[in-house]
């Protein structure tokens, strides 16, 4: 049986900085998780994927990663290491939490 | 120290230049990241969670006061402020811009520094004890056959794609400080019947996801032998070592699959086949070597300085009894500066820590320091007379914290505060368990313990050797540690076993705590280290304790 499709956005490290990005509806890339466009079917996932991956001069290694919508209907991260990664590291306030 | 020659100095700048341009044609888009990917690896230069992350080498973990000083520039011009030591005595950067790493691998090369071969599949940066020349139980320095296997191993074209990463650790002392039974090569010097110095070979050990004590392939080599035979060990490996599988790669598999006595005979085959090409380096080099890592002048004025403050400073007598460390010399003293302040995160120093070091270093030992791979600082050399002085200085710096080698000496990778790899966060656990400790005042009755956390299978933490081991997991999208007890590192090696099912992050200190209790409780008395209580006790009545009563504070995940 096949699984059933959770969605996704795409996600990948910028090439210049290593900061984590997220894949936008502009094909462009967002600091801001909440800015990513959502792929609500596994077609669109391969789609916005393959999107991605075209863009190597900007960003290394894109993959998808599950999402969830919040009350103001924008995409949250549902895995910790993704929602680490849209704050930077806890011993420190530093990487995105600190608007860096 | 040594000192970089024209060649090594040649050979660096190279190198910088040569990733300058490749830097350059992967920003310009000549380069893909497939192509880009493996010569930024060769370079130390890892894409982490967050950001960049550059792998800078501290071979054998020496440091002059210039280079830490440079550390410090780094930290502060290219990182926020700071700088991580690791277990494998590197310093690793976690913010660099990939622009700025050229420029940061120059200033490394300014001071005789690289980050060459701290990533991929070839041989690492080659490890030693942290009090190598220094060490009251020392039968000789390691550190010149270190340098010299820096560089064999440098850039050797034969060993330049091996099945899978190669770390070689070295110990010129019976007390192994090293860990070189958890390598793929581990090196103890020792001396034959005629007094003659050579080594004790071990192979085939390592931790990660199939954690191996080293076997002995060779009970006594004669120094002069030392790199024909590497080269037959690693000969044997680059053939025969699996490449079909990631996880079977290392040589500790093949040395398990093949059997002890069939990979002795092939490394003696290809020792003598190879003893004939390559009879190993002319005395000359090694003379020049030897000759860098002569021992400092020694003052041996005596003083009761270093008495008088013990009876007089409680905290100095307290700093003594953890933090120093019996010297070859008597009138010295071998002082770990801890880097693991309640709370803190292990192995971190800022920039202005990393200059104080420098300064100390300077005015008090000789210009040398150390990096452990227990994440410390060591100043090797200090006159006993001026340790009391040095002492105040660390308090004034916020670096006196007296806890080498107890429970809040914690080994910890990055984990997933940092690394790609973790499945779970080290860094928060080390930190809680050494302010809860620090709450109960009981770290000095607990005495010797270590606790090292790994924050994936790979074992970067060495939690297969801790006392008590904890491994981070994802287990169903939550972090889940699983606690192993009775692990060593030392020359009574041993992997710790599990105790069970893991325990979510909220139970997990509340275990810790128990297992601890568990032995202070069972202890024949304060003589008998966790360790040697365990050995005794076995792993039931600590798995009774944390899992007995699931209904406990400490519940099983």
């Amino acid at each position: 049986m096949a699984r059933e499709y959770k969605p996704r956005v795409v996600t990948a490290n910028d090439l210049f900085e290593g900061d984590t990005v997220y894949f936008t509806a502009s094909q462009s890339w967002s600091r801001d998780h909440a800015e990513a466009i959502v792929a609500w079917s596994q077609d669109a996932a391969e789609t916005l994927l393959a999107a991605a991956e075209t863009q190597q001069d900007k960003v290394v290694g894109p993959y998808l990663a599950e999402t969830v919508m919040d009350e103001h209907n924008r995409p949250q991260p549902v895995h910790f290491r993704e929602v680490f990664r849209t704050r930077g590291p806890s011993n420190y306030f530093h990487g995105k939490q600190a608007g860096a | 120290m040594y000192i970089y020659n024209n060649f090594d100095e040649a050979f660096v700048r190279n190198r910088v230049a040569e990733f300058r341009d490749q830097v350059q044609r992967r920003i310009d888009g000549s380069l893909t990241e497939d192509e880009f990917k493996p010569l930024r690896l060769k370079n130390g230069l890892y894409l982490q969670l967050h950001a960049y992350m550059l792998r800078v080498a501290i071979p054998y973990g020496t440091l002059n006061s210039a280079q830490m000083r440079q550390l410090a520039l780094i930290a502060e011009r290219f990182d926020k402020g700071y700088g991580h030591f690791t277990t494998r005595q590197n310093i690793q950067f976690n913010w660099p811009r990939l622009k700025d790493v050229p420029e940061i691998l120059d200033l490394l090369a300014d001071v005789g520094m690289h980050a060459i071969q701290t990533s991929g599949n070839c041989i690492r940066n080659v490890t030693a004890d942290h009090f190598a020349g220094a060490a009251a139980d020392e039968i000789e320095d390691p550190r010149p056959t270190a340098e010299l296997l820096r560089q064999w191993s440098t850039d050797h074209p034969e060993f330049q794609y091996l099945p899978r990463k190669f770390k070689i650790a070295i110990t010129g002392s019976p007390n192994d400080r090293a860990v070189t039974k958890a390598h793929d090569i581990g090196l103890r010097m020792l001396r034959n019947e005629a007094g003659e110095p050579g080594y004790e070979v071990i192979v085939g050990g390592g931790l990660g996801r199939t954690p191996m004590v080293g076997k002995i392939v060779r009970a006594f080599l004669p120094k002069a032998d030392l790199l024909p035979y590497l080269e037959a060990i690693l000969q044997v490996y680059n053939v025969s070592g699996r490449r079909d599988n990631k996880y079977k790669a290392r040589i500790k598999i093949l040395v398990h699959e093949t059997g002890l006595d069939e990979i002795k005979e092939q490394i003696e085959a290809a020792f003598e086949r190879q003893k004939r090409d390559f009879a190993g380096p002319s005395a000359d080099l090694v003379a020049e070597i030897e000759a860098a890592f002569a021992p400092p002048v020694f003052d041996n004025a005596r003083s009761l300085a270093f008495e008088q403050a013990q009876a007089d400073d409680a905290g100095f007598r307290a700093f003594v009894e953890t933090n120093v460390a019996e010297h070859k010399n008597p009138a010295y003293g071998i002082v770990s500066v801890s880097l693991k302040p309640v709370g803190g995160t292990p192995g971190d120093a800022t920039a202005d820590q990393m200059r104080v070091l420098a300064d100390l270093a300077e005015r008090y030992g000789h210009d040398e320091l150390r990096i452990s791979h227990e994440q410390n600082v060591i100043l090797p050399h200090v006159r006993k007379a001026d340790i009391p002085a040095l002492h105040q200085q660390l308090r004034e710096a916020g670096l006196a914290t007296a806890n080498i080698g107890l429970v809040s000496d914690i080994i910890a990778c990055p984990g997933m505060d940092y690394c790609a790899l973790a499945t779970a966060r080290s860094i928060p656990v080390a930190q809680e368990i050494s302010r809860r400790f620090d709450e109960l005042k009981l770290e000095r009755d607990i005495g010797p313990l270590k606790i090292k956390i790994s924050g994936c299978i790979n074992a970067c933490g060495h939690h297969h050797v801790g006392h008590i081991g904890i491994l981070g997991l994802d287990k169903a999208g939550r972090e889940n540690y699983q606690i192993t007890l009775g692990g060593d590192g030392t020359e009574s090696a041993a992997i710790g076993e599990r105790t069970g099912p893991g325990f979510d992050a909220e139970d997990l200190v509340p275990a810790i705590e128990t297992i601890i209790e568990t032995y202070l409780e069972l202890r024949e008395d304060a003589s008998e280290t966790f360790l040697a209580a365990y050995r005794r006790l076995g792993a039931e009545p600590f798995k009774q304790a944390i899992h007995g009563d699931r209904g406990g504070r400490a519940r099983a995940a």
